[in-house]
């Protein structure tokens, strides 16, 4: 563990911690960020009302909007001049969301993501090689910062050429990669191509995050990679990958709460939702200088927990992310998930998780196609076979989701892939169409 | 007495069985016979081929879904009859035929018919002890 004496905390000592920490980050808000200022009147909020982390629901949310409206810099709460660090993610709509850091800011993102890999029992022997992308993206770097400050040695490959990222791994004996786990995938279906036998490598262990995966993607990047895959998560409004982590108990991924306050809410009224109730995240920033954002809504559906963890951590415990409030699709009125569709097909144990969904509009009704690649594990040289499969995928899909969907087998690498993120899913309805 | 037989996956769009040929003719891989099964959205294209180990290699490079498949060959007198014969043979031993295809020689006489079938250990032992001609895999890739 990076951090025992933060990390497992008494709740009523982190708790009064916490407490300081806001009133702190409410009082500079209101006074050096404009936005904030009018949010707050207009709330009829004074900062000297928030005595605790108990009066956290009394403040109002910030949205992605928000950031996007105050492009690039207004919501920074320091001035330029103290800011060492800019990042920024590409909208697939609209402006880029601008995100900055001092020195001390940097500091407390290495310090959360030295933690996240301390999570997964890594520590400044080994050899980590990162394959998230560095520059405006928050990956690569972060997980750079974190590395080095567990006094790792680190491999900074960056995304991308694959061919080289095998050969280092097993040149240098890289004992820890992260990187995307699409991209994980990627790289060992191109070892299989290849014929690298992936169980020679040194490696150990992976983080994986930056895009929603599952449980079963999970054990297929396990079982590929022969290590223990972890399961990381951030966003770069909060302050990029480290804001909670996956201990080796694999059962839900610990909030840095000493930095980030946690809450769950009612997507559609904004109501705090309890521990086990699923909603979309929320978090506010309680140490950041240059861009605490306050009450931040992630669009991130998930469910957070109290309960006490075996490995002795004391923060709140996040389920993985179970799907984007934003991607949710609405097909013939029923919330989809991608999530879930992903779980159908891993779960008939055979499927390689390449797949895409189409919906589009015939008339008045939603039709939704899914793409499946035919793998060598699902081919059979006969048709009834194949169309027995074809079947089952679309049962399993109306009993799970409760809508029928029209299952295509597509021959391999028909679905384009990047080495980054994977796009599942290609809606053509105008109408669900969102500027 | 087993013949290796390859199937591809194939989509039903238009250039796909042209770009197995190209892959295998530009390798220099002959094509001993070749029948496809399909479907609305999908075909599964069966080849026997004289290389098949590389024949396999070569489309997988390209993208294609393979997989390769023990297969009998069966070569047909030219009097009448000959294919009742084997199909009584395989009926009398309970052997289920997935599927089988015919294709002809060098020689318009000969034909040699391929059987897909359950068993096909139990299958070949016994259509030989019924008298029936099997081809191996050799005479059927220079067939
Ligand atoms: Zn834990």
């Amino acid at each position: 563990m990076w951090n025992p004496e933060m990390e497992m905390m008494s709740r009523s000592e982190l708790e009064k911690i916490q407490s300081q920490r806001l009133k702190n980050t409410v009082e500079r808000v209101y006074h050096n960020v404009p936005f904030y200022k009018k949010k707050f009147d207009e709330a009829g909020i004074k900062p000297e009302q928030i005595q605790s982390v108990k009066d956290l629901a009394r403040l109002p949310f910030t949205t992605k909007q928000d950031l996007r409206d105050n492009y690039p810099f207004k919501l920074f709460a320091v001035p330029q001049d103290e800011v060492v660090r800019i990042h920024a993610s590409s909208g697939t709509t609209g402006k880029m969301t601008v995100v900055g850091y001092t020195k001390h800011d940097i500091n407390i993102w290495a310090e959360v993501m030295a933690r996240t890999f301390g999570c997964g029992g890594v520590n400044h022997k080994d050899i980590i090689q990162v394959a998230y992308g560095y520059g405006l993206f928050t990956g690569g770097l972060g997980a750079h910062y974190g590395a080095e400050k567990l006094g790792a040695t680190v491999v900074p490959i960056s995304g991308g050429n694959t061919k080289r990222q095998l050969q280092i791994m097993a040149d240098f004996g890289t004992t820890v990669l992260a990187c995307t786990p699409s991209y994980a995938l990627y790289m060992a279906e191109s070892a299989a191509e290849e014929g690298i036998d992936l169980s020679d490598l040194k490696l150990r262990v992976g983080f994986f995050g930056a895009e929603p995966w599952s449980n079963n993607m999970r054990k297929e990047i396990e079982a590929k990679w022969n290590i223990k895959a972890f399961d990381i998560y951030g966003l770069s409004e909060i302050i990029g990958p480290g804001v909670a982590s996956e201990c080796m108990q694999q059962d839900g991924l610990h909030v840095c709460e000493d930095h980030f306050l946690v809450e769950v809410i009612d997507p559609n009224t904004g109501e705090v939702l309890p521990d086990g109730e699923k909603g979309e995240l929320v978090f506010t920033c309680i140490t950041k200088e240059a861009l605490p954002l306050i009450r931040y809504r992630t669009r991130d559906i998930s469910i957070i927990t109290h309960e006490p963890c075996a490995c002795g951590r004391t923060h709140a415990r996040m389920h993985r992310v179970m799907g984007r409030t934003d991607d949710m699709l609405i097909i013939r009125g029923v919330n989809v998930f991608p999530s879930q569709i992903e779980s159908v097909l891993l779960e008939i144990g055979e499927t390689e998780p390449h797949y895409q969904l189409i919906v589009d509009r015939e008339g008045n009704l939603d039709d939704l196609e899914i793409w499946v690649e035919v793998s060598e594990r699902l081919f059979s040289d006969e048709v009834r076979k194949l169309e027995q499969l074809e079947s089952y995928i679309r049962r399993e899909i109306q009993s799970t989701l409760g809508i029928s969907a029209k299952v295509k087998l597509v021959e391999p690498k028909t679905i384009a892939r990047s080495e980054g993120k994977a796009k599942r899913i290609i809606d053509r309805r105008d109408v669900y169409r969102q500027s | 007495m087993k013949v290796k037989q390859l199937s591809v996956f194939l989509e039903n769009k238009s250039g796909r069985l042209a770009t197995v040929t190209k892959v295998l003719g530009d390798n220099l891989i002959n094509i001993r016979a070749l029948s496809i099964a399909d479907t609305t959205d999908f075909g599964i294209l069966r080849l026997i081929v004289d290389q098949p180990e590389k024949a396999s290699r070569f489309l997988k490079e390209n993208d294609f879904t393979v997989s390769e498949t023990d297969v009998i060959a069966v070569q047909m007198s030219d009097k009448p009859g000959g294919l009742a014969a084997v199909l009584k043979v395989l009926e009398d031993i309970q052997i289920n035929i997935e599927y089988m295809y015919a294709f002809v020689g060098r020689t318009d006489t000969d034909a040699v018919v391929v059987f897909r079938v359950e068993d096909i250990d139990r299958a070949v032992d016994l259509l030989q002890k019924a008298g029936v001609k099997l081809l191996c895999a050799e005479s059927v890739y220079s067939f």
